[in-house]
């Protein structure tokens, strides 16, 4: 074409400094409609299929990591609210519980269960946005509007009820929450909870179970075990292969091992089945929340923690099931109010990682279909 | 009963004795005559997208739990309107790397065709603009040159997603035209006729003096050769689940990624002029066009025709709004190995039915 734009050329696999030798390179993003969000991924084709795939990331960096280490440590939960901002409620709690660790508090137990309760409404909300969006991903417009238009919109409606935002919640604090329920915000939920069932019952006849749907995602990026757990995959995308790992069965946080819930797993990782593993995950967080209304308690929702503290030197590493698979923060404290260093395990840049070998060999149109199926948030993987 | 057709009659009756009496000729009467009923039909065509894209915004709503365009006028009704002004004031943008003529032309090689299709469609008993006796083969011939204005947006616009969109538009609309081609026969063979009027007008009629002689109501090779007609029209039309050329999330917007403004507009309003073509001719071919039921119409049949198009472009937006995209290779594999064979085991169906009748 007629102007060539020269690019400097650091990384050769993302910017290339000339046309491959055979087939064409695409630049999918850091524009464009179904990355959802500011990824790029370089990508060579052969006629319609995919040769090479090369993510290119860091378009929405923010130094989270260092900027947390100039703030007092209750300062960086509004940070952590920024980073997977369709879960930030889980992002405050295993940040929290980082801190807890160093500290050595005991969390009230109404704290624990309200944590619960919002940490599973926000599972749900967060696999409504993947559900929709997957659904456009997939050319299917209707769910998107029906799950992130109406039920995510109930949740941030609770959400807001009880700590006054809608996406960045600053809810859970270190040694227990913000503040209690709002009086009659239990039933709110129950109410929601009840309603929820059937709507999920109308996804699968909206999406799940559409032929062409299971068409365009079944057999389609499949990922074997090993490849999964050579990977570092964790969450859903990890289920999916069949392998039943859930942080809250295998290191039981808060007060999970008093729950009853199942771990809904996939046979052979494919994108239908990384989608279906999430829409299982709503009906078991639906009645996890259930158990722990029902289990809830009147009393403190805050442990006994000083306004300003000090945290003793150490390292403390709190991790959770997150909505899109093993968030963990990891906290090193030379006894001063704000961190040493903080890294935070971040599952969304772990799982994107495996797309450079997932995606060669698919189609185009397989390429959206697999990048959906991993559900990624930018504001996570970049940080 | 306010029938058009006898109005229409006594007008250019009318006309042609005014033009007579200033001197003329009676065929530059008739070429009065003809000049103005194509400036109506180009009036309806580009007004009609208008309509059919309010109608989407809202329908789509109501499917999606939510309300749809509300504030530009009583329920939203100027929002296409107001949407149309903006696209004209638009600033055209043309890519440096694009080929500036192809680019150009590309919007008018997609929407031309289209006006023209509308020459033979009946809009009612008695309202043929041009009564021609190879209708239906002029409207499949002329709106496959769509296809061409869809290879060169997609190549003259630099653009390698919409060159991908093009090229699948093309292969898309070359092989879907045949099973839609090879649907309609069994129609042709049972009518005798390619006129869409005298189509229309064989029609009427009932069986047992109720059910209505409409080529869909034929057992067996009516409905097959109807599910075969729609299928193809909708992949015709590049609408989900056949948007491949576009596949938003795919190929950004696919061919027409690199227009803007009125050249923008023009695909848009070809893609809804396209919808009420596929349209009116199932309408035409499959439901008796103009004929009213019960017999005897209790309304006009003009206005029966608007409704059974009306019909047939909200099972368009229907789908639209209820299925997922098929992958490009899926949909040539369903054109090849499903669509066309049973469209030709139709073909046998409907010869071995008028062979029974004899």
């Amino acid at each position: 074409m007629a102007n060539e734009i020269s690019v400097p050329s650091i990384a050769p696999e993302v910017f290339p400094q000339h046309a491959p030798d055979k087939g064409m390179f695409i630049s999918l993003g850091p524009q464009h409609p179904s990355t959802h969000g500011v990824l790029r991924v370089a990508i060579t084709t052969d006629g319609e299929v995919v040769t090479s795939a090369q993510p290119d990331l860091g378009y929405l960096h923010r130094a989270t990591e260092k900027l947390a280490e100039k703030r007092t440590y209750p300062q960086i939960i509004v940070l952590t609210d920024r980073l997977d901002y369709l879960a930030a409620m889980t992002n405050n709690w295993s940040y929290c519980l980082a801190v807890e660790k160093l500290l050595g508090v005991a969390i009230p137990e109404r704290a624990d269960y309200l944590r619960i309760i919002v940490g599973e409404l926000q599972r749900i909300a967060s696999h409504c946005v993947f559900l929709g969006t997957y659904g456009i991903d997939i050319g299917a417009f209707t769910p998107f509007l029906v799950a992130f238009g109406r039920e995510r919109e109930r949740i941030l409606d609770l959400f807001e009820d009880i700590c006054g935002a809608r996406l960045t919640y600053n809810y859970i604090r270190i040694g227990g929450v913000m503040a209690d329920a709002p009086e009659g915000w239990d039933t709110k939920v129950r109410a929601f909870v009840k309603e929820m069932y059937g709507h999920i019952d109308e996804y699968d006849t909206l999406l799940t179970y559409n032929p062409i749907f299971m068409d365009r995602t079944q057999g389609i990026g499949s990922m074997s075990q090993e490849m999964a757990i050579a990977w570092g995959i964790t969450g859903p995308n990890l289920r999916a292969t069949g392998v039943k790992s859930d942080v809250r069965k295998d290191d039981p946080y808060s007060l999970y091992s008093r729950l009853h819930f199942g771990i809904p797993v996939g046979k052979q990782g494919d994108c239908w089945e990384r989608y279906w593993v999430r829409v299982q995950e709503m009906r078991e967080s639906l009645k996890l929340i259930e158990q722990a209304l029902n289990a809830m308690a009147p009393g403190d929702t805050m442990g006994k923690i000083p306004k300003t503290f000090r945290v003793p030197p150490g390292e403390g590493y709190g991790h959770l099931e997150a909505p899109r698979g093993d968030l963990g923060f990891y906290i090193v404290s030379d006894g001063s109010p704000s961190p040493y260093r903080m890294h935070i395990r971040a599952p969304s840049f772990i799982n994107l990682q495996v797309l450079q070998v997932l995606l060669k060999g698919w189609k185009v149109a397989d390429v959206i279909a697999i990048l959906g199926s991993i559900d990624i948030v930018l504001g996570e993987v970049d940080r | 009963m306010l029938e058009l057709a006898p109005i229409l009659h006594k007008a250019f009756q009318s006309l042609t004795v005014w033009v007579v009496a200033h001197g003329l000729t009676p065929l530059a009467a008739w070429i009065l005559a003809k000049a103005i009923q194509a400036g109506v039909i180009v009036l309806l065509v580009s007004l009609v997208p208008i309509v059919l894209v309010y109608a989407e915004r809202k329908v789509s709503a109501f499917m999606q739990a939510r309300l749809g365009p509300m504030n530009v006028g009583p329920y939203g009704i100027f929002q296409t309107v107001a949407d149309g002004i903006k696209l004209i004031f638009k600033e055209d943008i043309i890519p440096i790397g694009s080929d500036r003529l192809v680019h150009l032309l590309a919007p008018m090689v997609v929407v031309a065709p289209v006006f023209v299709c509308f020459a033979p469609v009946p809009f009612g008993i008695g309202l043929v603009p041009i009564d021609l006796d190879i209708g239906v083969l002029f409207i499949f011939a002329v709106s496959g040159i769509s296809a061409i204005g869809i290879l060169m947006a997609g190549w003259g616009s630099g653009n390698k997603f919409s060159m991908l969109g093009g090229l699948r538009g093309a292969a898309q609309l070359v092989s879907y035209e045949v099973p839609r081609v090879l649907s309609v026969v069994p129609i042709l063979m049972l009518y005798g006729t390619q006129s869409l009027r005298a189509i229309a007008l064989a029609q009427e009629g009932r069986w047992h003096g109720f059910l209505p002689k409409w080529f869909i109501f034929y057992p067996v090779v009516g409905q097959i050769a109807f599910l075969i007609f729609l299928i193809a029209a909708v992949a015709e039309t590049n609408r989900t689940p056949f948007d491949i050329p576009e596949a938003e999330s795919e190929l950004v917007a696919g061919f027409h990624t690199e227009f803007s403004g009125l050249k923008f507009a023009l695909f848009f309003l070809s893609e809804y002029a396209y919808v009420f073509l596929a349209s009116a001719m199932a309408a035409v071919l499959f439901f008796g066009g103009g004929d009213g039921f019960p017999a005897g119409g209790l309304l006009p049949s003009w206005v029966w025709f608007l409704g059974k198009t009306s019909f047939m472009v909200f099972l368009f937006l229907w789908f639209r709004w209820t299925f997922p995209r098929l992958r490009v290779d899926r949909l040539m594999h369903f054109c090849w190995t499903f669509l066309l064979p049973w469209s030709i085991i139709n073909i046998s169906l409907a010869g071995l039915m008028i062979l029974l009748r004899r």
